[in-house]
């Protein structure tokens, strides 16, 4: 990798009661890099997002944005330090209309003018063009998706966190997921947790396999489906799977 | 038009009536019960804001409508001149409000915790100053007068001639733009930015903050407004009845502001103009008149409302509005 880390977590360990979510990972994202995060249910990749974000405080370890800790930060500072996050859950205003929504998240660093230029062009960019007036809580749940990434977008982040983009898509919606993001991720950094192998696949350069709260391997998509650890705790089934997906 | 501009005008049309017309047309004793009805208003006001727009159940409101009574009572008392203890009587309540709410908010205490602590602090202070009967409770040349009330209090002058009093029919008309300077002086907050944002943590705090809000620092903006409106209207009420006792404080008043919004239409802030000047008329009605106990009539009322109105009566007739519109039109079309 050239020049510093974008993000850099080191011995990064989360936990509950008894219950380790992440155990001690060492994380390091570079630049306007995109990188896909697997792993099974439970493996700790939202933990690991809410503790990058000040959802949760870390028990132990370090990240570093920029070389700079983010530690006991509280969501809001994070949020301006350039992370924006899309929860695995769309997390919206639902009361409020497409246009509305977008316009909170831009207005925080615009001024009128600039602000509606952004929702324009943003509501565009995640297809949501002609229901800019329809209210949130109306929309499909694919919709909704695409909603909160442009909520994520109108924060003009520099680091993007994604979980689960396309949770719940039908399979046109995923294709055209997969170009919003190739879009947005032109010049930024990001990280997509996903399951779908296929999606993956048309995004991802490198992947990071999460397994019980360790980061278990990292490599390209090919070396990865080809790692024989990974295919046991994880990807056996699934990658079977979405191969034959791929051939009908 | 659209709605929120036909509600404007309406508004604007009513606040004139209410200011130049009713002076005109109102018998000098019914004007006084009006101003009391204003006083409260503007009490309603505030906590229709705070609760209704921030989201932010504050169970004690009349802790600051207290505070705000008592300071003014105090300082008018001790200064002679009203000026002063006015401006007082709204900034002590804010000062208390940012306080709380920095511990509140930045302590990160859940709602119905909220709701208990504001009530704690209200009915500390209803038996703190309760308790205050002794001749030793005096602040300058102001008594106490514990549960007995501070009576006298001077009444509001003309700024700067304490001679020249505004005092029984008189306070009506400045009564009566103070409540429209703070009923489209909170419809313009809504409508800025931080109204905005204050009624987006009210929809979604986690995504708000993750927007990169400050939602603790909103909010306690946002009750210290509050607090400065209720303190304003203590002032007023104080002024009103040259008289203040603990019962500002008591668990019966700080519940009845609560009624009044739910009466109106919680999350409207006409509703809480509606439910405050109903109630309270309709309480001095049967006082008057002796037909039914107070306390039982207002508690059915209550009780009808929220099975049978749970949304209000403004929202109801909103919507009701709405329907007829939408009719016409399909008719007409």
């Amino acid at each position: 990798m050239t020049g510093p880390p974008l993000l850099e977590t080191r011995g990064l360990t989360m936990r509950f009661g008894g219950v380790t979510a992440v155990a001690g990972a060492d994380f390091t994202l570079g630049p306007g890099e995109l990188r896909c995060l697997i792993g099974p249910n439970g493996a700790g990749k939202s933990t690991f997002f809410k503790c990058l974000t000040g959802q949760l405080r870390p028990t132990e370890g370090e990240i570093l944005f920029d070389g700079e800790s983010l530690v006991g930060e509280e969501p809001h500072s994070i949020a301006r330090r350039g992370i924006s996050i899309k929860t695995q859950v769309p997390s919206l205003f639902d009361g409020l209309s497409v246009a509305e929504n977008l316009r909170l998240a831009a207005a925080r660093t615009r001024n009128r003018a600039e602000t509606r230029a952004a929702v324009d062009e943003i509501v565009g960019l995640v297809g949501l063009a002609d229901r800019a007036d329809s209210i949130a809580s109306q929309l499909p749940h694919g919709q909704r998706q695409w909603l909160e990434l442009g909520l994520v977008l109108a924060c003009d982040p520099r680091l993007m966190l994604l979980d689960e983009p396309t949770a719940g898509m039908t399979k046109q919606e995923v294709a055209r997921t997969a170009g919003i993001i190739r879009e947005i991720g032109r010049d930024r950094a990001m990280i997509v947790v996903e399951h779908d192998m296929q999606f993956i696949q048309m995004i991802a350069h490198r992947v990071t396999v999460f397994h019980q709260g360790r980061i278990l391997a990292e490599d390209t998509m090919d070396n990865i489906l080809a790692d024989e650890q990974v295919r046991d705790v994880y990807l056996g089934k699934q990658a079977g799977a979405g191969r034959e997906r791929s051939d009908a | 038009m659209s709605r929120n501009a036909l509600g404007l005008w309406t508004m604007g049309v009513l606040s004139l009536v209410l200011v130049f017309g009713v002076p005109a047309i109102v018998e000098t004793f019914a004007l006084i019960d009006f101003t009391l009805f204003i006083a409260m208003a503007i009490l309603s006001l505030s906590l229709a804001f705070v609760w209704g727009f921030g989201g932010i159940l504050c169970f004690g409101q009349s802790a600051f409508f207290g505070l705000g009574a008592y300071t003014y009572a105090v300082a008018v008392i001790n200064m002679g001149e009203s000026t002063v203890p006015i401006l007082l009587g709204i900034l002590l309540p804010v000062i208390l409000a940012l306080v709380l709410g920095y511990f509140m908010f930045y302590g990160r205490v859940s709602d119905v915790y909220l709701a208990v602590i504001t009530l704690a602090v209200s009915l500390v202070f209803y038996y703190l100053i309760g308790a205050s009967a002794g001749e030793e409770y005096k602040i300058g040349s102001a008594r106490l007068g514990g549960y007995n009330g501070m009576p006298s209090v001077p009444p509001i002058n003309v700024p700067g001639n304490p001679s020249a009093a505004v005092e029984y029919e008189a306070l009506y008309v400045p009564a009566a733009v103070l409540l429209a300077v703070v009923y489209f002086g909170l419809r313009a907050l809504l409508a800025s930015d931080f109204g905005r944002v204050l009624v987006s943590i009210r929809e979604n705090e986690a995504r708000t903050e993750l927007l990169g809000y400050d939602a603790r620092r909103i909010k306690t903006v946002a009750l210290a407004i509050g607090a400065g409106i209720a303190g304003l209207s203590g002032v007023l009420f104080c002024a009103w009845g040259a008289y203040v006792s603990p019962t500002v404080f008591s668990l019966v008043f700080t519940a009845q502001i609560i009624m009044w919004i739910l009466v109106g239409g919680l999350g409207t802030l006409t509703g809480a103009i509606l439910g405050c000047v109903l109630i309270q008329y309709l309480a001095t009605w049967l006082g008057e008149t002796k037909i039914a106990d107070v306390n039982i009539v207002l508690g059915a009322i209550f009780v009808a409302i929220v099975l049978l109105v749970p949304s209000g009566f403004v929202p109801m007739f909103a919507r009701l509005g709405d329907t007829l519109m939408r009719r016409r039109g399909e008719a007409g079309s």
